[in-house]
């Protein structure tokens, strides 16, 4: 049952993409920071990947020290407005909030947190300094969380920054990749905005790095280099079709979302392959742009995916349907998608095992694949004695550092594909990282 | 059958929820419209001396999530014509004959005391209450706290007016002395029928930190204003059960006022000897409805407890409320975490660790947050239930057998009272407490 009407105006599809966590006002606030029972050891603290005094900032919110809550938030986490809004706060922070025990609900951590760094950054306060200089510089690859929180964090170290991104934006997958009802393009880029106008870090937009010749100029200019590129393009699943028009990555699919809005066409009949929380986004995403038939489809049972159940939920709220045990056999149509063939797949002694025997037409006009995005190999490949593991993911030690001692790594790079919070508090970690190793240097 | 009619020192009322002189009866229209809603009394704003008011009057504490736990004014007494307020007075009580209609005054001479007197007996009220308890603006003129601070003037006053008034009087006290016995105590010997306490505390609610001013401001200067509210309720009930307990001046009817919101409340000030309660603030924060909750949750409660009138248990608490030398030394308890109960929170850890006697300790399993209590560290201060936001997840056990008692009074009189430090009668001694440089590690 299709939930949306396929939106026709910006406004249309701003409704159809409702904030999930609008903005909190002031009085709604003060009363939920009211309720912080200010923990000792507070589990919030350590639930949360970038470690943030979190009693301390909603009391700050509570005394009307708005500006001293967005220090204590952007002190531990460089992306601390973005987070506040795009983070899982229901496995981390407010999922360890002490009062869950009482069958109360937890404090809307993640909410306080974006509501006292809007303020902050809408009112353009100045909270951060710029180090004294060191007359060392970093590049920095890829200007997504990661790599903005390593540039913030270097710069306040007195470290020039340039950052060399690829796409003509940053915050990476912030902007590009997270469904458009957790977070706008307007309050991702403000954000970045609000933390370049004060520390002044550099980003050359439209400028991949993608050669031999541009890591040796790269290695010669500046003392280190971060790598933050994340990952790559949907893989592909090497499915008989998987050619046809209509047939997309998730990512691919995502970003155009972002940077289309309503002018992006999504057709009645769309299937999403895969159980992470990418195929709920994609799936939500398709039948809030007003797709009749939303079908998602994941090889295993429901128990089996990936995704956390705050997501698939939210999908199936939008009018998404869905089919476990099932896997794509081949991509039908004649030029343009018009069916997959999928054949049921079933455990057999721990193992899913495909029932050739047992297969089905489900017919559609578009198939997101949510199963996955290749690793940004080639690049590693480039790179002299750079260690990567099996999953083709950089290793780094503690510092963040790779075996090729000049680069320093963070962010789905080193991690394979995680939250924003944990490329943010990489990012910031390897800055430091640099910096240890340039001192001892 | 419940019957919460009083008489109050000849004053008599359908029930004993009151309005106190204050903003709330300021006028005829108001004190009908608190009548309507269930008030069985209800005191006139200050009748006395042409007065001017500033604007910008109100000044509150806001505690947490709770808006106005404190809250001050520096208003003054009525600035409507006396023969308004007396015309309105008549009125009043031909609609409600049985309501009592007290009239607050304050005024200076004797002659103007007479005068005013013979105007709201006129009128019809039924009683009178002097108000020698306002701390702002009135004060400064001679009158008010002025007089409750003076003993022997609110003695004279008292005598003059006892003189004249063909109808009770209520003197009113200030709670801004050190002891409220020797005003409650000239009071009587004045010849008043009752006295009602406490009037507003001397206060400074705040300061605005851009200009500097105290609030309420009033064109960026401020002063000292009267302070009332919840948060003002327990120094109200201190000094009431001073009076109560006195041999003299508990034999007079007293009427109770301060921070009064619930029934709750209502019923705590009659168990301490009140049998009328005055209320205010929460009328001005709530409206004249708030009085329906104190009614039920009376009527309720002396429904389970059996009682017919407020009579049956006004004062049941005094003989409970004693001097420190004559609690038993040897009652023990100690404080139990239910770890049902527990959500993990370490308040109760942190609180008795930094605040209190280190007598809880955290789990070395990081995965436990459910604390432990040390049973011979824990001295029963109760902090650690006090901080517990779970309800009834701590309590506090006792641990003695009922079977002795000793007290301080007692002790000093068999001469069993430690003389040193380190004598093994000595209360501390032999109590663990970590050693200073504990506090350094980690």
């Amino acid at each position: 049952m299709a939930e949306y009407k396929k939106p026709k105006s910006e406004a249309e599809f701003e409704n159809n993409f409702k904030q999930k966590n609008p903005l909190m006002n002031d009085t709604e606030a003060y009363y939920e920071a009211s309720r912080c029972l200010f923990c000792y050891d507070a589990p919030c603290i350590q639930a949360c990947p970038t470690s943030i005094d979190i009693p301390l900032f909603i009391k700050q919110i509570h005394t009307d020290n708005i500006t001293g809550a967005s220090k204590t938030i952007f002190d531990s986490n460089w992306l601390g407005n973005a987070c506040g809004v795009v983070c899982p706060v229901g496995v981390l922070c407010e999922g360890a909030c002490v009062y869950n025990h009482q069958d109360v609900p937890p404090i809307q951590i993640g909410r306080l947190q974006n509501y006292a760094t809007n303020k902050t950054i809408d009112a353009g306060k100045v909270i951060f300094k710029v180090g004294e200089s060191n007359e060392k510089k970093i590049a920095i690859i890829g200007a997504g969380p990661a790599g903005i929180a390593c540039a913030s964090e270097a710069r306040t170290l007195g470290y020039e920054v340039d950052i060399f991104e690829a796409k003509e934006k940053p915050s990476g997958l912030t902007v590009y990749g997270i469904a458009p009802y957790k977070i706008t393009n307007e309050e991702v880029l403000k954000e970045v905005e609000y933390l370049q106008s004060q520390l002044g870090f550099n980003i050359k937009y439209n400028t991949a790095i993608n050669s031999k010749e541009e890591l040796k100029s790269l290695e010669d200019k500046y003392d280190a280099i971060f790598i933050g590129v994340g990952l790559g393009k949907t893989r592909d699943l090497g499915l008989q079709g998987e050619d046809k028009e209509n047939v997309i990555g998730a990512v691919e699919f995502v970003e155009e979302l972002r940077m289309k809005h309503h002018k992006l066409n999504v057709p009645k009949k769309v299937v999403v392959l895969g159980g992470g929380n990418t195929a709920m986004d994609a799936a939500s995403e398709a039948a809030r742009m007003g797709a009749r038939k939303t079908v998602l489809a994941y090889r295993n049972s429901k128990e089996k995916m990936g995704a956390y159940g705050f997501e698939y939920d939210l999908a199936i709220s939008a009018g998404v349907d869905s089919l476990f045990n099932l896997t794509p056999l081949a991509i039908l149509g004649n030029g343009k998608v018009d069916g997959v063939r999928f054949a049921k797949t079933e455990m057999v002694e721990g193992k899913l095992q495909t029932n050739i025997n047992n297969t089905f037409i489900v017919r559609c006009d578009m198939v997101i694949k949510a199963t996955g995005q290749a690793k940004q190999g080639h690049l590693y490949d480039l790179i002299d004695d750079l260690d990567i593991d099996e999953k083709t993911r950089i290793k780094t030690n503690d510092e963040f550092q790779t075996s090729n001692e000049m680069y320093f790594a963070g962010g789905d790079a080193i991690n394979g594909g995680a939250e924003v919070v944990n490329a943010a508090y990489d990012g910031k970690m390897a800055a430091q990282g640099i910096h240890n190793w340039l001192t001892k240097k | 059958m419940i019957d919460l009619s009083v008489n109050f020192g000849g004053i008599k009322a359908p029930n004993p929820f009151w309005l106190a002189s204050a903003p709330p009866t300021n006028s005829g229209y108001q004190i009908m419209k608190a009548f309507e809603a269930g008030w069985g009394g209800a005191v006139w704003k200050t009748l006395g001396v042409p007065v001017v008011n500033v604007s910008s009057r109100y000044g509150a504490v806001n505690h947490r999530n709770t808006r106005m736990m404190g809250f001050n004014n520096i208003e003054l007494i009525t600035d409507r014509p006396l023969a308004d307020n007396l015309r309105e007075i008549e009125e009043v009580k031909k609609y409600f004959p049985d309501h009592a209609v007290i009239a607050s005054l304050m005024v200076e001479s004797r002659a103007e005391w007479e005068q005013i007197i013979k105007d709201v007996e006129n009128a019809g009220a039924d009683g009178i209450e002097l108000n020698f308890g306002c701390p702002h603006g009135m004060c400064e003129r001679g009158m008010g706290s002025a007089v409750g601070q003076e003993p022997e003037v609110l003695k004279t006053i008292v005598s003059w007016v006892k003189e004249v008034a063909n109808i009770p009087v209520i003197t009113k006290l200030t709670p801004n002395i050190s002891d409220i016995v020797p005003p409650g105590l000239a009071a009587l010997q004045g010849g008043t029928d009752s006295i009602s306490l406490i009037n507003t505390i001397k206060s400074i609610v705040g300061i605005d930190l851009d200009t500097y001013a105290p609030y309420p401001i009033v064109d960026g200067k401020g002063t000292n204003g009267g302070y009332c509210g919840p948060a003002v309720k327990p120094i109200a009930m201190n000094m009431l059960k001073d009076l109560a307990q006195h041999p003299e001046i508990g034999k007079i009817p007293l009427s109770g006022i301060g921070g009064i919101e619930t029934w709750r409340d209502v019923v705590e000030f009659i168990l301490l000897g009140a049998t009328s309660v005055q209320v205010c603030t929460a009328v001005m924060h709530y409206g004249f409805g708030i009085v329906r909750e104190m009614d039920a949750g009376l009527r309720q409660f002396m429904e389970e407890k059996n009682y017919t009138t407020i009579y049956d248990f006004a004062g049941k608490a005094l003989p409970n409320v004693t001097d420190w030398k004559h609690l038993n030394l040897e009652h023990k308890v100690v404080a139990e975490i239910n770890p049902d109960k527990c959500i993990g929170c370490e308040l109760c850890y942190i609180s008795c660790d930094d605040g209190a006697h280190q007598a809880i300790s955290l789990s070395d399993d990081p995965l436990n947050r459910i604390p432990s209590i040390i049973e011979e560290n824990c001295v029963g201060c109760n902090l650690c239930a006090l901080v517990c936001p779970v309800e009834d997840c701590i309590t506090m056990v006792k641990k003695d057998d009922g079977t002795k008692h000793t007290t301080w009074h007692e002790r000093t009189l068999n001469d069993d009272v430690p003389v040193t430090f380190d004598d093994d009668r000595a209360g501390g001694k032999g109590h663990f407490v970590p050693k200073p440089t504990d506090a350094l590690k980690n």
